[in-house]
């Protein structure tokens, strides 16, 4: 079948599927199973309205357990299992993770995670606090905001060939095309430089890539956080004889300090995850693995599911304070 | 020591909203200055052109004649108090009112010793400690109170830093600040406030503010008994002052009047010249100065439509001339009953009497 | 906070000037993308898109045509021809023989050659080299002439990207089958996550406080957990590698934002009119669908941006979940992955592919960043 037909039977279907069960298991419940008439009525509303919410709910529990639930514990079960020819597989215990431990491949993709973890989301931050507090300030503001926004509308695999259009080199006696060799040479570098073959450096040109997608969404977040600062305290600080940088950082800074840390944890999560900025530019090569990319080598290029999935389970544990931060917060909330 | 003077202060948004015109006051030192006014009349905006956080489009304003027009607000020598507080809510109560002398760049010791001296001054000594949402409107207005007091400044502003406050609170903190300019003689205060008993109670002058400029600067008594003009007349006082039209019968040290509504006749103490005879006037009697009576000499007669027994007084309010005058209103001293459905006159003491011709008092004329 | 007197204009101005700064560092980049696939290759690979903006003062090294071409006339050895043959045209200012002295002729002067014979060179190009004996050598006469290129930009590389049949590596079809991916993957999460979200908002019943933090927990859970359950588990009920998998999966990972987002806005919308629908006869079924989907829409709208830039976007789950070996169901972050790796160098087929890839994304950016905005703002977790 033409892939687009698929795609519109899917969406009928999907949609039509969707909508009609929500509209007949509705209907079953109220009118088949517990009938709003006759002698129960009472009792009949009051048990459809308890049955109801899980009508509701069902099938988002379903995909939610399928999709995600499921996965975390079968991931696991992988974790402490060998596999076995004929789809078999024999619990192992630590094993998978002790070959990892072993790996000097694992500790270089931790290494380079725990120093996108530092600089990523600080730096994504502080510039979008920057650009955030620069751009409330003029009048243009919101077409800048869009601009250093639009990144956020960029996929990573698209954000890596531009990137690797900066990073780009050519020999010396040659037009440089990479903005930076360009520049590098310009401000009296000697030699054009293979930027993301540099042992050590490169993991930055590639978090480069990361914080400038990032920066927007920071921007916009805290912007919001800052317009939401009482215009009177500022004025206060003023009369109190604060200068533009130290209300900034006196007043306004502490202000969203619940904002600037909410920013910092999502990124945080995304930089946990980052595997196509990595895959795209340089495949791990060159020192720069991290651990998504690792995770992904093991399991399909490896083909090793026990080690793939015990690098994923240190994804999910790298994860879990700030999934359990959440949580605490989002109960709190509720109260 | 501050005098503050305004000469043709103007302010302009955008190039051609403009807000205020022409404002020009003399404050002198140790006076406690209330603009009062409708809202949307610009006294915060004057307030704030005075504490610098809004430019002055054109005019100049001096402190001590020193020109302040371009001079940053920290530089001024004032302090202000918001109607929000203000306060910052990640610092201490001890932090937020050492913020501005650590600016300054106070020693340590300095701080300490202004701080200790007006907690205590204003019972803050127990919630230094504290931030901001853990006090009570009532103790985080004193803190703002406080945050400004410990800057020893020259001129207080005050916007509006009432109105976040419950009644009760309200008249109490009212009295707390009528008793601080008291403990603080030397230091000038500009206050803004819509309330009436506020301005009447606290000001040493009143500045009633309108229609872009100032209505008038008096004492509040003078604005009671002699407005300058309508505005003034009817914003002072509550309820608003009853305006009759009228005709000059009779000129002199005396001027006597007849109502154009009931054929009444009413002498009031008002000198005015023989040419003003025969003029349109609104004769102008405060509600609370309304005395039934029963000869030809009166100044106004109707039918009670309704009356409002408040206890000490009773509030009448007549049946209305033609739907577009306002109702007359007389407040009786005392419990009235069975006023409903009467017709009544109502006249007043000769000095209680105002006299308006095209707005404008006939005493300043 | 215009108004304050007594500010600084420095200060000011420092502001405008730092935003400027950093508005221009985050554009470049991707201008750079943009003007390079409306280059050709030659001009990529020899001067930075940051001069084919404007009409460029360019030190060229050009090259007369070889001794081969020469002619006799009147009794001379004659080469003659245009500089620029093969290339775009431009006006020569000055020019010389020697790597060292580049400047020494202007247009129209003739220089002598060192092995003998002449050369003239006129403004557009054109060439005379004389001699009495023949000109030898393999390589034509070096000429270094310092030229006013004016800019110059081709729709080539879009033609050949998106139309043209005999480019295997062409995105037309990964396009489409983006598009496919997109759609339903799309559509059906916002349906299921709306009820869900519904009845977490305003329906009573035990449990919806764990259920709620539940969502919540499970908003950060990487999919990478999932890659190799849920591939086993599509391939033992059949669906195997394909769109069916792939729609499944950005369903299942879209969810919990979807819930999170839709629920949050909904617990916002006016207790009082719910309550007065209920008063008034409506059931749950007909409060959903009447009164709150309705007033949803801007959340709807939010969710639906970012599932479209989510899966639009996507490389993983396409790889893992779609892409089977045949490559017929190839998506567009593939193929242009694919390109980094055969066609490094070609920038002009990289750059025009991946700005295809990521022109549809940009339209909805700014045609829709109201809505995505808000969305951010609701989404990240207080």
């Amino acid at each position: 079948m033409n892939p687009a037909l698929q795609a519109l039977v899917t969406i009928i279907v999907g949609v039509g599927g969707c909508v009609g069960y929500f509209y007949f298991s509705n209907q079953f419940l109220d009118k088949v199973l517990f009938p709003a008439k006759g002698p129960n009525i009472a009792r009949n509303i009051t048990r459809a309205n308890m049955i109801r919410p899980w009508l509701f709910l069902m099938p988002a529990l379903l995909a939610l357990s399928v999709y995600l639930v499921y996965p975390v514990v079968e991931t696991l079960r992988l974790s402490l299992s060998e596999r076995l020819p004929g789809n078999e597989s024999r619990f192992v215990g630590l094993a998978n993770y002790q070959t990892m431990l072993e790996d000097a491949k694992f500790w270089e993709a931790m290494r380079n995670n725990v120093i996108w973890l530092l600089v990523v989301p600080a730096l994504s931050t502080a510039f979008g606090l920057l650009a955030a507090q620069l751009s409330d300030r003029v009048r243009w503001g919101n077409i800048a905001k869009s601009m250093i926004f639009m990144p956020m509308a960029i996929s990573f695999v698209g954000a890596a060939v531009i990137w690797k259009l900066v990073y780009d080199a050519r020999p010396i006696d040659q037009d440089q095309i990479g903005v930076l060799n360009a520049l590098y040479l310009f401000f009296g570098g000697t030699e054009p430089q293979q930027w993301l073959t540099k042992l050590g450096w490169n993991n930055f040109y590639l978090m480069a890539v990361l914080v400038w997608i990032q920066t927007g969404f920071a921007m916009v977040i805290l912007s919001a956080a800052l317009r939401g600062i009482p215009e009177e305290t500022i004025e206060a600080a003023i009369v109190d004889g604060a200068s533009p940088i130290q209300v900034f950082f006196k007043i306004k800074v502490p202000q969203i300090m619940g904002t600037i840390v909410v920013v910092w944890t999502t990124i945080t999560i995304v930089v946990l995850k980052v595997f196509d900025i990595v895959y795209a530019m340089t495949n791990g090569q060159w020192e720069t693995q991290v651990l998504a990319n690792y995770m992904y080598d093991k399991l399909f290029r490896a083909v090793d599911w026990g080690v793939g999935s015990a690098s994923a389970m240190v994804i999910m544990l790298m994860v879990s304070p700030i999934l359990v931060w959440n949580i605490y917060n989002a109960r709190k909330e509720m109260k | 020591m501050a005098n503050l003077k305004l000469t043709g202060v103007q302010k302009t948004y955008g190039g051609s909203i403009n807000v205020l015109n022409d404002i020009n006051l003399d404050i002198q030192t140790g006076e406690l200055i209330v603009f009062v006014g409708p809202s949307g009349c610009g006294k915060s905006t004057l307030l704030r052109m005075i504490a610098g956080l809004e430019t002055i489009t054109a005019g100049e304003f001096t402190i001590d004649g020193q020109r302040m027009n371009e001079m940053p607000p920290a530089q001024r020598g004032i302090a202000m108090v918001f109607q929000s507080y203000a306060l910052y809510p990640h610092m201490t109560v001890r932090d937020n009112m050492s913020f501005a002398l650590k600016l300054a760049k106070k020693t340590p010791a300095e701080i300490d010793a202004a701080i200790t001296k007006v907690a205590e001054t204003l019972q803050l000594t127990e919630y230094l400690d504290r931030l901001p949402k853990a006090l009570s409107g009532g103790q985080r207005q004193r803190v703002a109170i406080g945050r400004s007091i410990v800057r020893d400044p020259k001129v207080y502003l005050f916007d509006e830093p009432l109105s976040n406050l419950d009644a009760a609170l309200r008249v109490a903190t009212r009295i707390e600040i009528a008793q601080l300019k008291e403990s603080m003689p030397d230091s000038t205060m500009v206050y803004v406030t819509h309330d009436q008993v506020e301005a009447m109670t606290l000001a040493t002058r009143i500045v009633v503010l309108a229609n872009k400029g100032i209505a008038q600067v008096g004492t509040p008594l003078d604005l009671y008994e002699r407005p300058e003009n309508e505005f003034v007349a009817q914003f002072i006082g509550s309820p608003a002052m009853n305006l009759l039209p009228g005709k000059i019968v009779e000129t002199g040290d005396v001027t006597t009047v007849r109502v154009d509504h009931g054929n009444g006749v009413i002498a009031a103490n008002i000198p005015s010249k023989p040419d003003m005879k025969g003029a349109v006037v609104n004769v102008g009697i405060r509600p609370e100065d309304m005395t039934p009576v029963t000869g030809d000499n009166y100044a106004f007669e109707n039918i009670v439509e309704i009356s409002e027994a408040l206890g000490e007084v009773t509030q009448v309010y007549f049946k209305r001339q033609d739907v577009n005058s306002s109702p007359v209103i007389a407040k009786l001293p005392g419990i009235h009953r069975d006023v409903r459905g009467q017709r009544m006159r109502m006249s007043t003491e000769p000095e209680k009497i105002h006299l308006f011709s095209e707005g404008v008092s006939l005493l300043y004329r | 906070m215009s108004g304050i007197a007594g500010t600084k204009s420095s200060l000011t101005w420092a502001v405008h000037l730092s935003l400027a700064v950093m508005v221009l560092l985050w554009l470049f980049p991707t201008t750079g993308l943009l003007v390079s696939s409306f280059r050709t290759a030659d001009q990529i690979s020899t001067t930075g898109w940051w001069k084919s903006m404007f009409a460029s003062e360019q030190n060229l090294t050009l090259r007369t045509a070889a001794p081969d071409y020469q002619t006799t006339q009147d009794g001379n050895y004659v080469i003659q021809g245009n500089l620029f043959e093969g290339s775009a045209a431009a006006t020569i200012s000055v020019w010389g023989i020697s790597s060292r002295a580049i400047d020494d002729y202007k247009a129209g002067d003739t220089a002598q050659l060192k092995k003998g014979g002449t050369v003239t060179v006129e403004v557009n190009g054109d060439y005379l080299m004389q001699n009495t004996e023949a000109f030898t050598g393999k390589r034509g006469q070096r000429i270094f002439a310092t030229a006013e290129k004016p800019p110059e930009f081709t729709l080539g590389n879009y033609e050949f990207v998106l139309f043209d049949p005999s480019n295997r590596e062409g995105l037309a079809k990964a396009f489409f089958n983006t598009l496919t991916v997109t759609i339903p993957a799309t559509i059906i999460p916002i349906l299921v996550a709306a009820f869900a979200a519904y009845a977490l908002a305003w329906m009573d019943f035990p449990g919806r406080a764990l259920l709620v933090a539940a969502v919540v927990g499970l908003l950060v859970v990487p999919l990478q957990l999932a890659l190799i359950p849920i591939l086993k588990l599509h391939n033992e009920i059949g669906i195997g590698k394909g769109y069916l998998g792939a729609w499944l999966a950005h369903t299942g990972f879209g969810l919990p934002l979807a819930i999170y987002l839709l629920r949050n806005y909904m617990v916002g919308l006016p207790r009082d009119i719910i309550e007065n629908a209920r008063v008034d006869g409506a059931t749950d079924f007909q409060i959903f669908t009447k009164i709150v989907l309705p007033l949803s829409f801007p959340a709807l709208a939010s969710f639906a941006i970012f599932q479209f830039l989510w899966t639009w976007n996507d490389l993983l789950v396409a790889l893992v979940f779609l892409i089977d070996s045949t490559g017929d169901t190839t998506v567009m972050t593939k193929q242009i992955v694919e390109l980094l790796g055969t066609r490094g160098g070609n920038w002009e087929i990289l750059a025009t592919s991946a700005f295809v890839s990521i022109a549809v994304p940009l339209l909805v950016f700014f045609s829709m960043q109201k809505y995505l905005v808000r969305g951010l703002l609701a989404g990240s977790v207080k």
